[in-house]
């Protein structure tokens, strides 16, 4: 089935694939935007607990995407695993490191004996939420501002900055879209709090808090947005592989890719809709229409960032050295197997979504915290 | 094009790597084992509808969580390392080595995060026999990831299933199969998995040893022996059998590993196998110190010609032969396996210096040339060693690799026996009057961790320099960055990783002074 297919479709069906992993990965940081909301949402021992809780259910899931995008990165595109990983060492070990914190986090917390003290436990909740959203925004920036790299003949990479990635943070863009993500994650993990947790209070404040947090998003959101589609972008001839800057590009993807801009239309109009009729219709279920509004948009965006003759990952130093799709891929062999594989996909989805219904068909509430055996 | 590595920076890397690998595997061989034990006692639990059995469950499940949250701290940083500090590695092979990495993700780590939420939160939200396939399936899971990530390494050590495209520079897959079930892939998965039975059917048996022994929960000690030294006395069997078939892989894929784990410098026909030893604190070769002899050794003849070819006369080939050669047994020397492989490399440059200038007839010619068997089978077999400068660089650490092989093996059998003492004496229901046992048994929990450890040294200094047998040196495999970044991203890990296992083993030692909830 797949070995019939041609390196070209099978590059545009990984990233395709890369794409939704990556728009899972950012609907799941309503965990980390969670955790950065911890002492403002919940004032007493008992509503922080109910709010970790209904968090740490969930943490493996955001973890686990993290880890498996990065492995399909690596199986589909092993030159950008080669090349970013290699090259922007600060900003992936930063934001590594906020991820192991937290995997001990929610286990060792409330543990007797945890040698760090409960609060600071929660402080690397904290620290998670922030590093990994804004950084992972940041990096993600950089397809379409592109890095500071060059490859040499052998596809080796030599960063030309001794910040190894850091510099990302000084393109003002990046970091809109660091703190779009930063706020979008605290917006759906409000909504997780009111979707999942039985307390008028933790839903009172988690509403007000909403409202706080839309704007800033929203801000940030047409920030990026608008400097995306005005900006000059990284344009690659199809059939030289010459990469040129092209004005308007990323604009030129969104009218050229119809079916994209639609997705990505309806994916806005979903995450503000969750917001709405959250605030102004006192609708519990805001979470999903926000959750899938999310991934709608963040898989737009890799659309435009991958697609329609565009270089995923530009050098903005050299800009011949820029990744592509079609330059960075894997064998048409490699593909196909990881084709095959991919079919099981559906199937972890379906019993990922079974048993996420079956644990969440009852809200949490102060009764189950105090009775429950494995508490975080 | 050949840039070789500033050493320090490939030191400092590989020591970072070590440390990470070494955090990693303290957390993960509990795992693999303590989550099927656990699933034993909640089947039992399920089957006779007893709550002891459900109590006895719930104690493990929570020793396994605090143990499981470390493990997965560790191993978000492994995986990322081969792309922040392999990135030349991560191009050379990616092609291949990728693939397990994210079909494990897909398959197993998904598997592993949903079914451990269920089965420590779903007690009263899915049924008996739901939360019990949810403990089977994460301890599936957990082993299966180590399938996906042990095939990877397999590959390492015998790459199989690709061959090297000139135009993109790097190895591509050509057969799936041929890499996923490698005879050394497999006996690694086999042999590690079942190592991780062993370490956490030790871990439960000498936890429970110290209940008996403080005459505390006496009950739920006797009922957890039972299980863990039935299922540590067939995996430890099994471990053996598989250790055994490792050592026959080895010796035929990695010669120079097998001379190393024996301590072997002169091939011999009917090779004696050294029980024990101990090598000379002399430096029997003043250029090398690996070229170090015994100094006391007990040796079992012929035992090592059969151990490696299963034949009590076979030739087996020592460090010499491996570096010198031996013409008489086919052992080309290391010299002409240098040559061999810069030609590989200059061929390499040639075609792409061709590519560059637009002479694509001659780049042409010298792709088929280089796609050929011929080049293919007596060439780029040794593109590694086009990288050496020194001969002896291809020699590992010997006694390092020796007695961790060798303190491996003693424990190994050392844990068949306490797994038959504990077996029998709570059969006989005498264990409480063995106090000598049950000391023995706490003092194993950290002689199995010991073992586990050595048998990833013996796996990992034993194969160097390559990072890839024969095709790449770990020199050629680093990324290109400032040594201090490395130093300073060390470091930063020594600590975190040390902290929170000190943190980790605080919590542990008090739940387990805990006890069970009543």
């Amino acid at each position: 089935m797949f070995e019939n297919l041609s390196h070209l479709v099978l590059q545009q069906y990984w990233w395709i694939l890369i794409a939704i992993l990556g728009a899972l990965f950012v609907f799941l940081t309503f965990v980390q935007g969670g955790q950065t909301l911890i002492y403002s949402i919940g004032k007493t021992e008992n509503e922080k607990t109910m709010l970790i809780n209904t968090l740490g259910r969930k943490w493996e899931f955001t973890f686990t995407t993290l880890v498996t995008f990065g492995g399909a990165f690596f199986a589909s595109f092993p030159l950008f695993y080669a090349t970013s990983f290699g090259g922007a060492y600060w900003v992936w070990f930063a934001i590594l490191i906020a991820f192991v914190l937290q995997a001990v986090s929610y286990e060792y917390r409330k543990k007797p004996a945890n040698l760090l003290g409960t609060k600071t436990f929660e402080i690397f909740l904290v620290i998670n939420g922030l590093l990994g959203t804004i950084l992972v925004g940041t990096a993600v920036g950089t397809f379409f501002n592109g890095a500071q790299f060059s490859l040499n003949e052998l596809n080796q990479v030599d960063w030309q900055t001794p910040f190894r990635g850091l510099e990302a943070v000084l393109t003002l863009h990046n970091v809109a879209l660091g703190l779009t993500v930063f706020f979008l994650s605290r917006i759906l993990g409000l909504l997780y709090f009111i979707f999942t947790i039985d307390n008028e209070n933790i839903v009172a404040r988690s509403k007000k808090s909403l409202l706080y947090n839309t704007f800033p998003f929203l801000v940030f959101f047409l920030w990026f947005v608008i400097q995306l589609i005005l900006k000059e972008g990284f344009a690659v001839d199809p059939d030289t592989g010459e990469v040129f800057m092209e004005k308007f590009k990323y604009l030129h993807n969104v009218i050229q890719m119809p079916l994209n801009a639609l997705i990505l239309v309806v994916g806005v109009v979903g995450v503000l809709w969750g917001v709405i009729s959250t605030l102004f219709m006192k609708s519990l279920k805001g979470f999903w229409f926000t959750g899938a509004g999310t991934v709608l948009v963040v898989f737009a965006l890799f659309i435009i960032a991958g697609f329609n003759n565009t270089a995923f990952y530009p050098s903005a130093y050299d800009l011949q050295s820029s990744l592509t799709i079609q330059n960075a891929s894997s064998s048409h062999f490699t593909l196909t197997a990881m084709s095959y594989v991919s079919l099981m996909i559906p199937f972890v989805l379906a019993y990922i979504v079974y048993f996420w219904r079956a644990m969440n068909k009852k809200k949490l509430d102060e009764k189950e915290i105090t009775e429950e055996s494995h508490l975080y | 094009m050949i840039e070789i590595a500033d050493l320090s920076l490939v030191d400092w890397s590989r020591a970072q790597f070590a440390l990470t690998a070494m955090y990693h595997w303290i957390f993960v061989p509990l795992t693999l084992g303590i989550t099927f034990i656990i699933a034993f006692m909640e089947t039992l639990y399920v089957k006779t509808g007893k709550e002891e059995w459900k109590k006895i469950t719930k104690f493990w499940m929570t020793l396994f969580g605090i143990n499981f949250a470390i493990g997965v701290a560790t191993g978000i940083i492994l995986e990322f390392e081969f792309g922040t500090n392999w990135s030349n590695y991560s191009w050379f092979v990616g092609d291949i080595f990728g693939a397990p990495l994210a079909v494990e993700g897909i398959l197993a780590f998904f598997m592993e995060s949903t079914f451990i939420a269920i089965m420590f939160f779903g007690w009263k939200k899915v049924s008996k026999k739901m939360h019990l396939l949810a403990t089977w399936l994460t301890a599936i899971g957990a082993n299966l990831s180590a399938l996906w990530i042990l095939v990877a390494n397999g590959w390492m050590q015998k790459p199989v299933g690709m061959v090297f495209n000139p135009e993109t520079a790097r190895n591509e897959m050509q057969n799936f199969w041929d890499v996923l079930f490698s005879p050394t892939a497999i006996d690694k998965w086999l042999h590690a998995t079942s190592s991780g039975f062993v370490l956490a059917a030790i871990f439960v048996i000498g936890i429970s040893a110290w209940y008996i022994l403080k005459k505390r929960e006496i009950i739920l000690a006797k009922k957890s022996i039972l299980v863990a030294a039935i299922f540590g006395l067939l995996s430890s069997v099994y471990l053996i059998w598989t250790g055994d078939d490792s050592a026959r892989t080895i010796a035929n894929e990695q010669p120079m590993k097998f001379a190393a784990i024996e301590g072997l410098y002169n091939g011999s026909e009917g090779a004696g196998l050294v029980a024990m030893g101990v090598f000379s604190s002399t430096e029997t070769d003043p250029v090398n110190e690996n070229y170090k002899d015994f100094n006391i050794k007990i040796e079992i003849p012929n035992f090592l010609s059969y151990m490696a070819f299963l034949d009590w006369n076979a030739f087996v080939p020592g460090v010499h032969d491996l570096i010198n050669g031996n013409e008489k047994y086919g052992y080309m020397a290391a010299s002409e396996k240098i040559e061999r492989g810069k030609i590989a490399i200059q061929k390499l440059k040639e075609f792409k210096d061709a590519r560059k200038s637009g002479n694509t007839e001659a780049a042409e010619t010298m792709k088929t040339e280089i796609m050929s068997k011929d080049f293919q089978d007596n060439y780029f077999k040794y593109f590694g060693y086009g990288y050496i400068q020194n001969t002896d660089d291809l020699i590992p650490n010997i006694p390092l690799t020796f007695y961790s092989f060798h303190i491996m093996v003693a424990l190994g059998f050392l844990f068949v026996i306490l797994f038959i003492l504990a077996l029998l004496f709570v059969i006989k229901d005498s264990i409480a009057n063995k106090r000598w046992f049950l000391r023995f048994a706490i003092i194993s929990i950290p002689l199995a961790y010991v073992a586990s450890q050595a048998g990833w040294i013996v796996a990992e200094v034993g194969r160097q320099p390559w990072v890839i047998q024969d095709l790449m040196p770990t020199m050629a495999a680093v990324t290109r960055i400032n040594t201090g970044a490395v130093q300073t991203t060390f470091w930063l890990f020594a600590i975190i990783f040390t902290v929170l296992l000190i943190a980790e083993l605080k919590i542990m030692f008090r739940q387990i002074n805990i006890g069970p909830k009543h």
